[in-house]
């Protein structure tokens, strides 16, 4: 028995040349120290891309790419097509994952020296493989075609609108014509099925083809300095002294991340189950709250908060830089030190682009520079910021409950975080500068003066003077200097605080 | 890689039993070979016609806007902002709810009309008119308008868009057809 399977293996092997195959891919020695932990991450990003192919094919049998008919293919393959929900669940997890995992192996590779000589351009086809992922998470979340994907088409639109010269010509070729419609959803289903996972399986293939050719990177060690006229050498008696097969000798910590990150992608699946689809892609239904995906929140956020004037860079001219730097790094620092522990700026930069990212992740998540559209009506003023309170000062109330202010301004921390939480406004501005505020605005308040009649102003500028914590007495201008207190026989303080000339600052 | 191995082995053996490549026979196939490559630059640039000229069609084929009806102006009382929509004027059937467009209407007296792009000018998300505040908000960013539509807050660059309106026989008309944006900006008043 044992006899005929050599004789059936030998002969499989004379016309396949399997023997010869495995020596030069998967048996290919690597450095014994290299089967660490460490670098198990790309082997699991290539498996999230197989698993999204997979899955993929499998929602294409029933997804239909045009603008009448995607969302109600979604809706079937969400309630009705079996475990269909959980197809779907798989396939947004195992990009999330497998973007997770590519940034990973991107800060180890980084860290660990990986990108420097002999190894240029597994680093750049890396890069490539980057873009490529987060194209795909891009153009996948359009797949959906809900309110979020409709909206996110149109901010696209907008930062593409931004390029000089061309903006009009880009724009219609983004959307395929001069408007959002079917073509839209087309040629992003082009690119999101056939396009780009073809490109990635080409720069997978470079990317291997370049790990098989230059070998696995050796755990760097502190102090061993990468020399290109001396590193082959040292890397050749590296692999004679320590080298292992990849397989099977160095390959189990792979399968068994890859066990893990499977079950990981299938838990979360099941746990959290697909993303959306939200509303439908209703261009009408303007209430709706655009957001996009996690891995794009960070951008989502840094729109929001990048000054006005750096905006046109910020959107078109710094992510084409940060890509060349990418692309450069490698040219410019591809010898010396490879160990992070001999390399502190590497590793600050590593921690800053990660706090950064996760910091305006979670900014855009809670995104605080956007009014609460239904804080006016949904979100009452809390009863101890009302609680003995003067008629005209409960008129104020009124005034800036109907007059939408709550939609910017938090009372008690509930409302909008557009502008200052008003708890204890009366302490900070006296009437006259809240006067002024309201009715000019500034600060990036719209100005109200239009919209308020006298008496409406009277009354806000009364109930706000009155926000301040106990005992504490309303702010002053400082070019009123207050009565001295021994003419104070009255105890009207508030009324002190305001000059006469209030009347004149108002018109 | 399979595929390779075997015509690696194949070729030296040719070439083994054929002698030393004359040199009559080795010009004829350098003669063949740039025959075959100037021949396929040749259709490898006749193919990329059609598909450069199928790609960057939508560029030739520029679709003047249209005039869109929005309705009788007696829908739009006066003193009010109202949402409005229409059909965007080039809609085919396949794009289902996205030929909806909608749109602010601002009626300030008579036929003395303002009609705004539901996209904010910052990033395009949809602004919301709040009729006691007198303001359109935008749900992405924090951007603010004025009824008029001028910029008062936030990181919009410039005032909302304008549609160019045409009051006829009592129909309000708006020029429609494009997303607006801030190349588009000559469709598009500047407020």
């Amino acid at each position: 028995m044992i006899e005929l399977g050599k004789k059936v293996y030998g002969w499989f092997d004379d016309r396949l040349k399997l023997t010869r195959l495995h020596e030069h891919t998967a048996g290919h020695p690597i450095p014994g120290n290299s089967a660490s932990w460490f670098y198990v991450f790309g082997s699991a990003t290539l498996l999230c891309f197989i698993i999204q192919v997979v899955t993929g094919s499998m929602l294409a049998f029933s997804y239909v790419p045009s603008a009448k008919e995607a969302y109600s293919t979604l809706q079937f393959l969400t309630f009705e097509a079996p475990l269909g929900w959980y197809l779907r669940a798989i396939h947004y997890w195992g990009s999330n994952i497998m973007c997770a995992m590519m940034l990973i192996h991107m800060t180890q590779v980084y860290l660990f020296g990986a990108y420097k000589y002999p190894r240029e351009l597994t680093w750049v086809t890396g890069v490539f493989l980057l873009l490529c992922t987060l194209g795909a998470a891009f153009t996948g979340q359009v797949m959906r075609f809900d309110e979020d994907a409709y909206w996110g088409l149109g901010i696209g639109a907008a930062i593409a609108g931004r390029t000089p010269v061309f903006g009009n010509e880009v724009v219609t070729l983004m959307l395929g014509g001069p408007i959002i419609a079917s073509e839209t959803l087309g040629r992003f289903f082009s690119l999101h099925v056939f396009v780009i996972p073809g490109a990635i399986i080409a720069l997978v293939s470079i990317h291997l083809r370049l790990v098989l050719l230059k070998g696995i990177n050796e755990y760097p060690k502190p102090g061993r300095v990468v020399r290109k006229e001396t590193y082959d050498r040292e890397y050749d008696e590296i692999i004679k002294r320590t080298g292992i097969p990849f397989f099977p000798n160095g390959i189990g910590k792979d399968l068994i991340f890859s066990a893990f990150t499977i079950v990981l992608i299938l838990a979360c699946a099941a746990i959290f189950g697909p993303k959306g689809p939200l509303g439908p892609a209703e261009p009408t239904e303007i209430d709706t709250l655009p957001r996009p995906d996690f891995y794009f929140l960070w951008i989502f956020a840094v729109a929001a908060l990048m000054p006005v004037w750096l905006e046109d860079f910020g959107l078109l001219v710094a992510p084409v830089l940060g890509i060349l730097f990418l692309i450069a790094l490698p040219f410019f620092n591809g010898t010396g030190e490879k160990s992070w522990r001999r390399r502190p700026v590497a590793v600050l930069s590593v921690i800053l682009i990660w706090l950064s990212l996760g910091l305006f992740t979670w900014l855009g998540y809670t995104s605080p520079w956007s009014p609460v559209m239904n804080a006016w009506t949904g979100d009452p003023i809390p009863e101890e910021f009302l609680k003995g309170r003067t008629p005209l000062e409960l008129q104020g109330a009124v005034v800036l409950q109907n007059k939408q202010c709550r939609n910017c301004h938090a009372i008690g921390g509930i409302g909008g975080h557009r502008g200052p939480d008003l708890s204890d406004v009366g302490a900070r501005l006296n009437r006259d500068q809240l006067i002024r505020q309201v009715i000019q605005g500034g600060g990036n308040m719209p100005a109200y003066g239009k919209n308020l009649s006298p008496a409406e102003v009277d009354a806000l500028a009364a109930y706000m003077v009155s926000l301040r914590p106990e005992g504490i007495k309303p702010a002053r201008d400082s070019t009123h200097p207050a009565i001295p207190p021994k003419v104070t026989k009255e105890k009207k303080e508030e009324h002190a605080a305001v000059p006469a000339d209030s009347e004149a600052d108002r018109s | 890689m399979n595929p390779s191995s075997p015509s690696e082995e194949t070729k030296p053996c040719a070439c083994e039993g054929s002698g030393a490549p004359e040199p009559a026979k080795k010009s004829r196939r350098d003669f063949l070979f740039h025959i075959g490559m100037g021949l396929n630059v040749l259709a490898g640039a006749l193919i990329s016609v059609p598909i450069l000229g199928y790609l960057l069609g939508v560029l030739v084929n520029k679709t003047p806007l249209k005039p869109v009806s929005l309705g009788k102006v007696e829908n739009f009382p006066e003193g009010t902002t109202r949402l409005a929509s229409y059909e965007n004027p080039y809609h085919r059937d396949v794009d289902g709810p996205t030929a909806h467009i909608p749109c602010w209407v601002r009626r300030i007296q008579g036929n003395d009309f303002q009609v705004f792009a539901i996209n904010c000018t910052h990033l395009g998300c949809p602004v919301r008119w709040f009729e006691e505040a007198k303001l359109f908000m935008c749900p992405c960013h924090g951007g603010a308008f004025y009824q008029d539509g001028r910029h008062a807050s936030g990181p919009p660059p410039r005032g909302l868009y304008t549609y160019e309106i045409q009051v006829i026989n009592g129909e309000l008309f708006i020029m429609a057809g494009i997303l607006p944006t801030l190349a588009s900006e000559g469709h598009h008043d500047k407020v």
